[in-house]
């Protein structure tokens, strides 16, 4: 997806416009948050497995904010491409290929090509139909994964997963420091070009698509390629966080198809703030060290602390963690601050975009 | 300001005094499976075990405190067993794991048990190989096959020559079918027919009309609990199948307390085998019974006693070493253990490092006005014959 996608892209732009160029331009607290993802190596060298499960968490919840954070397309059944990815992995190493970055890649165009079979079915229906379809296609692939024990191990799970060496060289270790690593890159590699994607006009014309698709089409842009087009992109990311998962902790099991993982990473999302690229990356980090921490703390009724987390961040910040802090950051700025005098501060307010 | 360095000194050289001390007197188990989700209660019902199991032993064991640590697992999920695995080992420093309600997980956890070398007791999950993935691996619960084809032995034993099967279409089902047909065949059996319920079938009319037509001796069944027990109850008895001419036999969960309840009058006559009923009758048995409803105020389930037996082999195991901890030397220690558990003797297998113990027939009966599982027939000392068949490194 270059800037010039002959589909899109205004009558052959010279520079881009100024507007775009601002929101392409790295920002220091952009650094500061890369940079700190280095730190569990340092600080928290115990705590490397779970650091390499937020890595791809993040990974899965950034697949989701491109499709229904910048494209409006709801879905309840994102699990199908992560575990579809999942599954690809371990197939190709069980049948006795297991270098990680060619394996990473087949599951990836697995997944992708997945996405791509099913867009053709996403770009036609909108909102809640989309629920339904998103949803039925989910249980669907973990059925016929379940039915397909020969294949997948059904409920026991695929067996025989072995990886090689990254690269031949860094053997994934009891301690995490290697599944870290390499998530953290993979992550990163993808976070890149989600970031190049979405700042690109046919990012732009997506946004245009989730806010007005009649509109957009009226200007010229079909709604249907450009879903179909993120849909796979989408897909195939999912797909490879689904593979990270499983080269790191060699297994797989119908886990990742399951209807909670689609859950789950909704939540993550809505939780972090969709429609924007840090959304859910700092959703992954707050939802699983909660996690972590409440359900060590008590492994049975861990999941209320998370239920009351959940409810108080929907009710206060319903843009999610980033959208009340750049609601807070526009405050402070003074921006908002005579509305605020005038009119009730945006959490009471009725009617605020979820 | 010096007064406040010293001070500091002070606290920091008592700190790192108890914890050295307490590293060299306790040993930390991580405890890893289900408190929440679907199959929270199995989590409990094991968690009962071991902790009535710690407070008739005390909970010092060769000199050191046993320390539980519980990790959630949430259900099926490997990769979140898995790094509780890592984590209890790298972060907490446990000495050993244990737990592991659901197969995925123990055999994802296995790995990191032999990578770390680490002591580990599975102490539910049921699939046979799960112990082959570890050498540092002993089970307390049961194998699929080790109940199942006892089972199949048995009805062939009692007269049974045509079987017809009906499993649960998932893993465990398969796995109990597989099973159950092949000791029934070994033994010179047939099997007219058989079918797969849906995962989540609640109407059995079709399938046991089927299974009725065909006039079987014997209709093998395979349940995973829940509410489906009930609903086969109620067909058995809609679709008029005389028990006394062909015999309902199933793995243990077919007639579970709360399946009984479910089923009422309609299951007396069912046949099941099993390792363990809170029936059993022996005093051993009924000192954990009473025990264990005096503490938790139910019944305790094969759960329950497989997580009793399994503090039972952490606890010889330690006094064996001396409390010494090392992977390899707590192998050594647990296997060829023989006891007398609340289910009868039982042992863990010096080849296999899987459990030895009785596999018992049992009948739904009333007894005082409820239903129970009456043992009347037992196999004994039964191997998991799954691993006896596997080549011998």
């Amino acid at each position: 997806m270059t800037p010039t996608d002959p589909a899109t892209a205004a009558p052959a732009p010279t520079a881009p416009h100024p507007h775009m160029a601002a929101q392409v331009r790295w920002r220091t607290v952009e650094y500061v948050f890369w940079l700190a993802t280095l730190l569990p190596f340092v600080v928290a060298p115990d705590y490397l497995a779970l650091a390499s499960q937020i890595a791809i968490t993040a990974l899965f919840a950034l697949s989701l904010d491109l499709i229904l954070g910048y494209a409006g397309i709801v879905s309840l059944g994102h699990a199908a491409f992560f575990g579809f990815g999942a599954y690809a992995a371990g197939l190709v190493s069980k049948w006795g290929w297991g270098e990680p970055l060619s394996g990473l890649l087949i599951a990836g165009l697995a997944a992708g090509l997945l996405g791509y079979l099913m867009s053709f079915v996403i770009a036609r229906f909108r909102h809640l139909a989309l629920i339904m379809i998103t949803l039925g296609f989910g249980l669907l692939l973990l059925e016929a994964a379940n039915s397909a024990s020969g294949l997948t191990g059904g409920a026991d799970g695929l067996q025989g997963v072995k990886m090689w060496p990254v690269l031949g060289l860094f053997k994934f270790d009891l301690y995490g420091f290697t599944a870290y690593w390499y998530a953290l890159i993979v992550l990163f590699v993808f976070f890149l070009m989600a970031r190049r994607l979405i700042n690109s006009p046919f990012g732009l014309s997506l946004r245009g698509i989730r806010e007005n698709p009649v509109r957009m089409r009226a200007i010229g842009a079909e709604s249907g390629p450009h879903i179909r087009k993120i849909y796979t992109i989408a897909a195939f990311m999912a797909g490879v966080a689904g593979a990270v998962l499983t080269q790191t902790t060699e297994t797989v099991s119908l886990g990742v198809l399951d209807f909670q993982r689609s859950a789950d990473i909704l939540v993550i999302l809505i939780l972090g703030g969709a429609g924007r690229l840090y959304g859910g990356l700092i959703g992954a980090i707050i939802y699983m060290i909660a996690r972590d921490w409440f359900s060590g703390v008590n492994p049975q009724y861990w999941y209320f602390p998370i239920g009351v987390l959940l409810i108080a961040v929907v009710l206060f910040l319903p843009n999610g963690m980033l959208g009340g802090i750049a609601q807070l950051i526009d405050t402070v700025r003074g921006r908002r601050w005579f509305g605020w005098l005038t009119s009730p501060p945006p959490w009471l307010r009725s009617g605020s975009k979820p | 300001m010096h007064r406040a360095m010293t001070g500091l000194a002070c606290l920091a050289t008592i700190f790192l005094a108890t914890a050295s001390a307490n590293a060299q007197s306790t040993v930390k188990i991580g405890v890893i499976m289900s408190y929440s989700g679907q199959f929270a209660d199995t989590g409990t019902q094991i968690s009962n075990g071991m902790k009535l199991y710690m407070k008739e032993h005390g909970d010092t064991v060769a000199g050191k405190k046993v320390e539980l640590m519980p990790k959630d697992n949430g259900g099926i999920a490997p990769d979140v067993a898995k790094r509780l695995a890592q984590e209890a080992i790298v972060r907490d420093k446990v000495d050993m794991i244990v737990g592991f309600d659901l197969t995925p997980n123990a055999l994802a956890a296995a790995d990191v048990s032999a990578q770390a070398k680490k002591f580990m007791v599975n102490m539910n999950a049921a699939t046979s190989i799960i112990t082959t993935k570890s050498p540092y691996m002993v089970r307390t619960s049961f194998t699929v096959p080790q109940v199942n084809e006892s089972l199949g032995t048995w009805a062939y034993k009692s007269g049974a020559r045509k079987a017809y099967t009906l499993v649960s279409d998932f893993s465990p089902g398969h796995d109990g079918e597989q099973a159950f047909q092949r000791a029934f065949k070994e033994a010179g059996g047939e099997i007219i027919g058989s079918a797969r319920y849906p995962v989540a079938n609640l109407d059995f009319t079709a399938f046991l009309q089927r299974a009725k037509d065909m006039s079987p001796d014997v209709i093998y069944i395979w349940v995973p609990g829940g509410p489906q027990p009930a609903a086969i109850g109620k067909a058995v008895a809609e679709r008029g199948i005389d028990l006394n001419k062909t015999k309902v036999v199933g793995q243990g969960e077919l007639t579970f307390d709360e399946a009984l309840k479910g089923m009422g009058d309609a299951g007396l006559g069912f046949i099941t085998a099993f390792h363990y009923d809170h029936n059993h009758q022996s005093a051993k048995n009924k000192k954990f019974v009473a025990d264990y409803n005096a503490e938790f105020k139910r019944n305790p389930d094969m759960f329950s006693v497989g997580g009793y037996d399994g503090m039972h082999v952490i606890y010889e195991a330690l006094k064996k070493t001396k409390g010494d901890t090392d992977g390899d030397a707590l192998i050594a220690a647990a296997k060829g253990m023989a006891w007398e558990s609340p289910r009868g003797p039982m042992s863990i297998d010096p080849e296999t490092r899987d459990v030895v113990q009785n596999i018992y027939i049992r009948r739904v009966e009333k007894v005082g006005g409820q239903l129970l599982n009456v043992e009347f027939d037992k196999l004994d000392n039964v191997k998991d014959p799954f691993k006896a068949r596997m080549p011998k490194q």
